[in-house]
């Protein structure tokens, strides 16, 4: 009997710099899965974000570029243009692409750039520190917004996939999570076809998760998982926004 | 191959095509529009690619994208554009990968004006994004040069894996002369597998590319840094060009000037000599690097008696100038740059000013 359960091809065996109980490891395993099935490794081109995940490259095998802060969907489209042939997929936060990077990812998804974007939504600026995201729930604490989040100064939290479902161009839009093994199983899913949709050259693809940042939002791992499920998820729903026909 | 009749911007877009350059990103701005223009019809005849971004910033991060896929690829602009593609500017050079701007200058600061300028030779050879890094820059004055330059560029950029950029203004952009397109000046795209994010299956490789712009160990971003720098000083021995104009009589005074600029600065040395008065230009072609031996030389001339500097700006260019006279003669300044280009007679009579 073969092993059952081994790490992706598409993954390198590196260190995580990653905090305890973060969940961007899941994000980048199902990445790394759907790469390896579907044999697309050696024809993959990621892009990191400015953010936590910055140094993405540093777990994933492939060829890897390194945007500027919220510029990822623009150096994407960068290489599609010009090597349609690759497949190439950014990986961005919340305040990498709703806050610096809101004009590249939707001009991008409105002309249906056949690329695929991971969005990691956890509310809150990661790497930085702790302060407030374009995403960041009313009320809730961040560095920058300290009595927490007032909906009066700062508008309400912005939901990307809701807003990117708006455009006429075709496109895979899905908001999954990565609170629990039923929704990582799904979220695998949401990933993959995010991916087959690239490999057909049917449209832009975007999988939105909803993540946790228990060091920034000063909570346990454990506590970090029950706040997204009870603050985050009744705000930020999941399912598929728009499927191509 | 005959000589064809131009616009300079339809033909720096037509030199990108005849230098096998297929990719083309660009954001509308005047006075370099018709390069966008001319390419949205071109390129799909040559099965290249056209596409006009959302912004500049976003172009910048469209060509940064495409280069580090080791393709050909260039953008245009002018000068408001410019300033928004400096962030990129900066991220490409410290990725080391090759890419061709071309900025078709315009008035400034701010919005300016959409008249012809030399406002940005600051931003194009010290700086324009932020940290240690410049931009071959070459300065043509005219739509031949222009034509030659943009050929060129493709082929030190990649020998240089990093941006070069073409400084004309808005004067060669919009004016029309006949041009030629030399096919010597095609140069083969080099191999780019050690460095370009071109996919494993591509190169045959099991070795991922990497190209990024972090460096957060201290001595390897001081590394990155010095073999940056290790480029411009190559540079600086190899790819200095400039042009000296009556420099072969005795001249008492010495004109330092570039692009349109520099053509109107000949007119008046040929009107000032029917009067028997030699003056001499030197006309840096590369900007950075900058002719500082040729200046220096041209400058202490026995028979020189001073320099000036004369460009359509309120004085960028005569810093280097002065920089490379070292003292040894006075540096004057003349300049204009609300759009109006300095007249041949209005040159005399400033240079008859310093006799």
């Amino acid at each position: 009997m073969g092993k059952s359960f081994s790490t992706p091809k598409s993954l390198s065996d590196n260190y995580t710099h990653y905090c305890p109980g973060c969940t961007h490891g899941i994000a980048h395993r199902l990445v790394a899965q759907a790469i390896d099935e579907l044999g697309i490794a050696g024809r993959t081109v990621g892009i990191a974000p400015v953010g936590c995940a910055v140094l993405a490259y540093n777990y994933f095998t492939c060829d890897f570029q390194e945007a500027a802060h919220g510029r990822a969907p623009a150096m994407a489209t960068g290489i599609k243009r010009v090597r349609p042939d690759l497949i190439v997929f950014t990986y961005q936060g919340d305040g990498d692409l709703a806050s610096i990077g809101m004009g590249e990812i939707i001009h991008a998804a409105n002309r249906g750039e056949k690329f695929t974007t991971i969005f990691i939504n956890n509310a809150i600026y990661g790497m930085t520190g702790g302060q407030m995201a374009p995403t960041t729930m009313p009320g809730q604490r961040a560095t920058t917004a300290p009595a927490g989040r007032d909906t009066d100064q700062t508008g309400m939290p912005i939901r990307m996939a809701n807003l990117l479902k708006e455009l006429v161009t075709p496109g895979y839009i899905t908001r999954q999570a990565l609170l629990n093994p039923k929704q990582i199983n799904k979220a695998k899913k949401a990933i993959k076809k995010a991916f087959e949709y690239q490999v057909e050259g049917k449209c832009f693809s975007f999988v939105e998760l909803i993540s946790t940042c228990p060091t920034n939002w000063g909570l346990t791992p454990v506590d970090a998982l029950k706040w997204a499920e009870d603050t985050l998820l009744p705000y930020y729903e999941l399912g598929d926004y728009k499927v191509p026909e | 191959m005959a000589k064809v009749l131009m616009k300079g911007n339809e033909a720096i877009g037509e030199a990108a095509i005849r230098a096998g350059c297929k990719n083309y990103f660009a954001y509308p701005i005047t006075p370099q529009s018709e390069v966008a223009e001319y390419l949205a019809k071109r390129m799909p005849e040559v099965d290249g690619v056209f596409l006009q971004g959302e912004s500049e910033v976003a172009v910048g991060y469209m060509i940064f994208g495409a280069s580090a896929c080791g393709e050909r690829v260039m953008t245009t602009s002018s000068s408001p554009g410019v300033s928004l593609m400096g962030e990129a500017i900066s991220y490409i050079s410290a990725a080391q990968c090759p890419a061709v701007f071309v900025n078709i200058m315009r008035g400034g600061p701010g919005l300016g004006g959409i008249l012809p300028s030399q406002g940005d030779y600051f931003q194009a050879t010290k700086g324009g994004g932020h940290g240690d890094y410049h931009l071959l820059v070459l300065a043509p004055d005219g739509v031949q040069e222009a034509v030659e330059m943009t050929m060129k560029a493709f082929g030190l950029a990649e020998k240089y894996r990093g941006p070069v950029m073409i400084l004309g203004d808005g004067l060669i952009g919009q004016m029309m002369e006949p041009v030629e397109f030399p096919d010597d000046l095609m140069t083969e795209p080099s191999n780019k597998d050690d460095w370009a994010t071109s996919g494993m299956d591509t190169r045959k490789s099991d070795k991922r590319n990497l190209v990024r712009s972090l460096f957060l160990d201290p001595k390897e971003l001081n590394d990155n840094n010095l073999a940056l720098k290790a480029k411009y000083e190559q540079m600086k021995k190899e790819e200095v060009l400039y042009e000296g104009y009556n420099t072969d009589t005795d001249y008492k005074v010495l004109i330092v000037s570039y692009g349109t600029m520099s053509r109107v600065c000949k007119t008046s040395i040929d009107m000032m000599k029917q009067d028997g008065i030699e003056v001499g230009l030197l006309r840096p072609k590369s900007l950075f690097p900058f002719p500082e031996d040729a200046v220096f030389k041209a400058s202490t001339k026995e028979s020189c008696q001073s320099v000036i500097s004369i460009e359509m700006s309120m004085g960028q260019m005569v810093e280097d100038v002065e920089r490379c006279v070292k003292g040894q003669r006075k540096v004057d300044f003349y300049g204009e740059c609300g759009g109006d280009i300095p007249t041949p007679e209005k040159i005399i009579e400033i240079i008859k000013g310093l006799l």
